[in-house]
């Protein structure tokens, strides 16, 4: 009956796209969000200053140098799987989900956004780190074509290996609440034990390999491929920055992910109603109250 | 203010002619494990007509409209919604129905009239001649009266004024069925009006069906073509506010004074009882005040018979009256 301009699925994914470039300009506005931003970058700035004359032992690489590229793939990880377990999380309990679920088309235009946002967010929290990573680590500015682009692929995989395990958890969860906390936990547990801070030589050999599981470990070292010289490969594990077993394992986290959350998320979708949604919003205000 | 325009003719609208009803539901019935929160519940609803859902909390009010709604599967029974069956539902049936959400806090950084454009604009697909959709997003903003907030983020306004949003938000595509879950829970008086101006010119001027619940019994009768009662499960009555209170109770309580003394009589013809009364020689009638049993007296009488014990025999004879 009625026409319907461009194609069927573009269209939502067009306005799911002006959504997400929305919500990331509303998030730069944001004092909170940027205060999150700004306590981040103070954090890493401190850290690197102090960090900046002591050299790695046998190298005269500075220590600075050689942590900030584990830290930006942990950022990557973590930005990316709690920015969409916890938004995901968040905005089923305010009914944001039941909104895009009342409009035609609008939970496709609902996910394109969150995608877009919280990548952006994610990138945001890496160049957070990485700017001022320019400016007192003079060997960063250094870093040539090849090594950027293979930031980029590090990053876009690591993000697609992450997000949407972020967002099948934050469907599973019962609140917000139940998001925020207990995710940061196993967390702090697996960055704890991917090499991001110190090698993950001094890991006796069962957690070197359990790390080796999740996709921290791979973006730590993907990133600090991208940024380091190709020598500091000598301090991994194999000797090398295992650039084909990292695509594997991140590719696997990405695909498992992009075929589970759909189910996930429809799932979680389908119970949505106004119903349920107000005896959320009891229970918070009970919370609260 | 939001000039809907002509109301499109039935040849436009694809393959539905003016009568066959908008809603129609048969035999529904929702179980909760053991329990049978609705037991066969049966009523249609034609275009452009305002339904009003009446029952105490916990009658399955919100189950019912959620059904239709497509957000919530049924336990048996038949529910059509603009001739498809909302469980099957796909995103072109979606386009023409609204639904009026109470909100909570979503959408707080978003100024009303982005969030506004932004979800009107899931609907350009979907517009057809005769229906352009979505509604004029500054013409939709003055109606519910928000033109001062139009640019205010949505976390800056006050409850009332979000629950005008959530109006506008169920009507920015230009439904042909709005569902309404208690929307003027909240509002102060001036935000009552101004909704049932919304209701009545939606269903006036652009044939929109109406479905909502509320539990304020003015409204009901004010916004109401047709009154369901839902209790126990089951419709008690289905009617217009009037055939209600006549259905309950034939009699209208006719008061009097003579000569200093009061005087309450019940009887089935006021008019004529009255004509009566003034036709007395020499009587000296005062203060007469005729009154039918407000919808008030018609719902707690049905609510309470309900809940007495004594519902099928009342639903019975409710049945026979009303045929």
């Amino acid at each position: 009956m009625n026409q319907v301009p461009g194609n069927q699925v573009l269209y939502p994914v067009r306005l799911g796209l002006s959504r997400g470039l929305r919500e990331t300009r509303q998030s730069l506005t944001s004092p909170q969000d940027m205060s999150t931003y700004l306590i981040l970058a103070v954090a890493f700035v401190v850290v690197l200053i102090f960090q900046r004359n002591s050299t790695v032992r046998g190298t005269h690489v500075s220590l600075a140098f050689s942590v900030l590229p584990g830290i930006l793939g942990m950022m990557v990880a973590v930005t990316g799987l709690t920015g969409a377990a916890g938004s995901l999380a968040v905005e089923r309990e305010d009914g944001t989900l039941l909104r895009a679920k009342a409009v035609p088309n609008g939970m496709v235009g609902y996910l394109t956004g969150r995608i877009v946002s919280v990548s952006l967010g994610a990138l945001l929290g890496v160049v957070v780190v990485l700017v001022p990573g320019i400016f007192l680590i003079p060997e960063l500015a250094r870093t040539g074509p090849l090594g950027w682009l293979t930031f980029l692929w590090v990053l876009v995989l690591g993000l697609l290996a992450v997000l949407p395990w972020g967002a099948v958890i934050g469907s599973l969860a019962k609140s917000a609440r139940a998001v925020q906390g207990p995710l940061m936990f196993p967390i702090m547990g697996v960055t704890a034990i991917s090499g991001i801070f110190y090698p993950i030589f001094a890991l006796p050999g069962w957690l070197q390999g359990l790390a080796q599981v999740f996709p921290v470990y791979w973006l730590g070292l993907g990133m600090r491929s991208a940024f380091l010289p190709g020598s500091a490969a000598a301090a991994e594990i194999g000797g090398s920055w295992r650039h084909l077993e990292m695509a594997a394992i991140l590719g696997v986290w990405a695909i498992t992910g992009l075929a589970a959350a759909p189910t996930v998320l429809r799932r979680m979708a389908r119970k949505e109603s106004g119903s349920s949604m107000q005896a959320r919003r009891q229970r918070f205000l009970q919370r609260i109250g | 203010m939001l000039e809907f325009g002509q109301a499109p003719d039935d040849a436009g609208r694809d393959g539905r002619d003016g009568d066959a009803p908008v809603v129609a539901v048969r035999g529904l019935r929702m179980r909760y494990g053991s329990v049978d929160v609705l037991d066969g519940v049966d009523f249609v609803a034609r275009r452009g007509e305002v339904l009003v859902l009446l029952g105490p909390n916990g009658a399955g009010k919100t189950t019912t409209i959620e059904i239709m709604e497509g957000f919530r599967k049924r336990s048996a029974g038949e529910v059509s919604v603009l001739g498809v069956d909302p469980a099957a539902g796909d995103e072109r049936w979606r386009a023409r129905i609204g639904v009026v959400l109470q909100s909570w806090r979503d959408h707080g950084r978003w100024r009303v009239r982005d969030l506004l454009c932004h979800l009107g604009g899931y609907y350009a697909p979907y517009s057809a001649p005769g229906r352009e959709r979505p509604l004029d997003v500054d013409d939709l903003i003055e109606t519910v009266g928000l033109g001062d907030q139009a640019r205010q983020k949505i976390s800056s306004l006050s409850g009332g004024q979000r629950r005008r949003l959530d109006v506008a938000v169920g009507i920015v595509g230009r439904p042909e069925v709005l569902f309404l879950d208690e929307p003027t829970a909240g509002f102060d008086p001036q935000a009552r009006r101004d909704f049932h101006d919304v209701v009545h010119r939606l269903s006036d001027m652009d044939d929109t069906t109406i479905l909502l619940t509320t539990h304020d019994l003015d409204e009901a009768e004010k916004l109401a073509d047709r009154i369901l009662i839902l209790a126990g499960g089951r419709i008690v009555a289905d009617g217009s506010a009037d055939e209600l209170a006549r259905r309950v109770s034939g009699q209208a309580q006719v008061r009097w004074s003579q000569d200093g003394q009061h005087y309450v009589h019940a009887t089935g013809d006021a008019t004529r009882f009255v004509r009566d009364l003034l036709a007395q020689p020499g009587a000296d009638i005062g203060d007469l005040e005729v009154r039918r049993a407000s919808l008030e007296d018609t719902y707690m009488a049905l609510v309470q018979r309900h809940e007495t014990g004594w519902p099928l025999a009342a639903v019975a004879r409710f049945e026979e009256v009303g045929r």
